[in-house]
């Protein structure tokens, strides 16, 4: 009787064991349906280690515009530039006033309309704070393919 | 009590009795004694903990900038742009500051809502000054004579190149907060 009970507990633990024959990569990757995500095949609870970080070229070229309505890239470093209810920095070159002098590109009068749609003499509050839509480009490669193309008259 | 000062005088005034080499090595320890805790207790009045002592939001905001934190690891404290560092201007803004103990026992800026307030004429102050002087603290460090254009952006070379360098513009004119959160610039030349 212990014998027979002994052979059942170690042929029970032997099965526990080995039963995982299936690697956990595998596992995961059908379970997501066989898509990879950018992270990789990790479990949620791994953590990757980070990218190197990306600098911003100090100065480039201007960056040609991908889309009609696109809002311009920033084509040089902004450290430290304080845009707030105090003081902008970017509007110390690219405000009409003095754009000229340090020969920027001038803001576009589209920013001195409101919501309602009044003309203002300077540039409306919507549009103060410039990094919402501008922003500048770090030195990084795409993450993934992208075959978009512009429209013809920005070829 | 005019006649103890009298006494004094007659003390003073009468060569002693010790020997000349005994009074001038006395005189001579008690100099490099004055003169060391002299230049030690100023030096303490140049160090970020005094300054925090009254302008503790100003410590704070230099951390995300470029003098505090940057790839090199080189870095400037208040008394690097704020004490001139020639010893003779330095003793003269040293007392200029004893107004500023006025200003502490007053708390003109003791919590930070009143700093707020009073923060566009604590920069103006101050920038006046640097205008004055030529921007002398920054040149301090940065010397425009060495400045290799090569290897400055192109923004900073066309103006380096111009007004820096005609002298027409000092430093300040156009590097305004660079280690401070900039106040209400409505009406500053420039912006």
């Amino acid at each position: 009787m212990k014998k027979l009970l002994t052979v059942i507990i170690t042929t029970g633990m032997m099965i526990f064991t080995v039963s995982p024959v299936w690697s956990e990569d595998s596992d995961l990757f059908s379970n997501a349906g066989g898509i990879e995500s950018l992270r990789g095949q990790v479990e949620v609870s791994t953590v990757n280690s980070a990218e190197i970080l990306k600098r911003e070229p100090k100065d480039q070229q201007l960056i040609d515009r991908n889309y009609v309505q696109q809002p311009p890239l920033i084509p040089h470093t902004i450290r430290g530039y304080q845009v707030n209810l105090n003081a902008n920095k970017c509007l110390s070159c690219h405000s009409f006033k003095n754009a000229g002098d340090m020969g920027a590109t001038k803001i576009s009068v589209t920013h001195f309309i409101t919501r309602e749609g009044t003309t203002l003499s300077d540039v409306s509050p919507r549009r103060y704070f410039c990094l919402q839509c501008h922003v500048t480009q770090a030195d990084a490669k795409p993450l993934v393919e992208n075959t978009f193309t512009p429209v013809d008259s920005l070829r | 009590m005019l006649k103890l000062l009298k006494r004094l005088w007659v003390i003073m005034k009468s060569p002693s009795t010790a020997s000349m080499g005994f009074i001038l090595v006395i005189g001579f320890l008690g100099g490099i004694i004055f003169w060391g805790g002299f230049n030690t207790g100023m030096e303490a009045t140049n160090t970020e903990a005094f300054c925090s002592g009254c302008h503790a939001p100003i410590v704070k905001e230099i951390r995300e900038t470029i003098h505090y934190s940057n790839r090199s690891g080189v870095r400037a404290i208040c008394s690097d742009c704020h004490v001139p560092h020639n010893w003779t201007d330095k003793i003269v803004r040293k007392v200029q500051a004893s107004k500023e103990l006025v200003a502490f026992a007053m708390g003109t800026i003791s919590t930070e809502e009143k700093f707020k307030e009073r923060r566009a004429h604590l920069a103006n102050r101050e920038w006046q000054r640097m205008k004055e002087n030529n921007s002398q603290e920054c040149r301090n460090c940065h010397q425009f004579e060495y400045m290799d254009f090569s290897e400055q952006g192109k923004r900073s070379v066309s103006q380096h190149s111009t007004a820096l360098a005609s002298g027409e513009k000092t430093c300040v004119d156009c590097h305004k907060g660079i280690a401070h959160q900039l106040p209400n610039m409505e009406g500053i030349e420039g912006w």
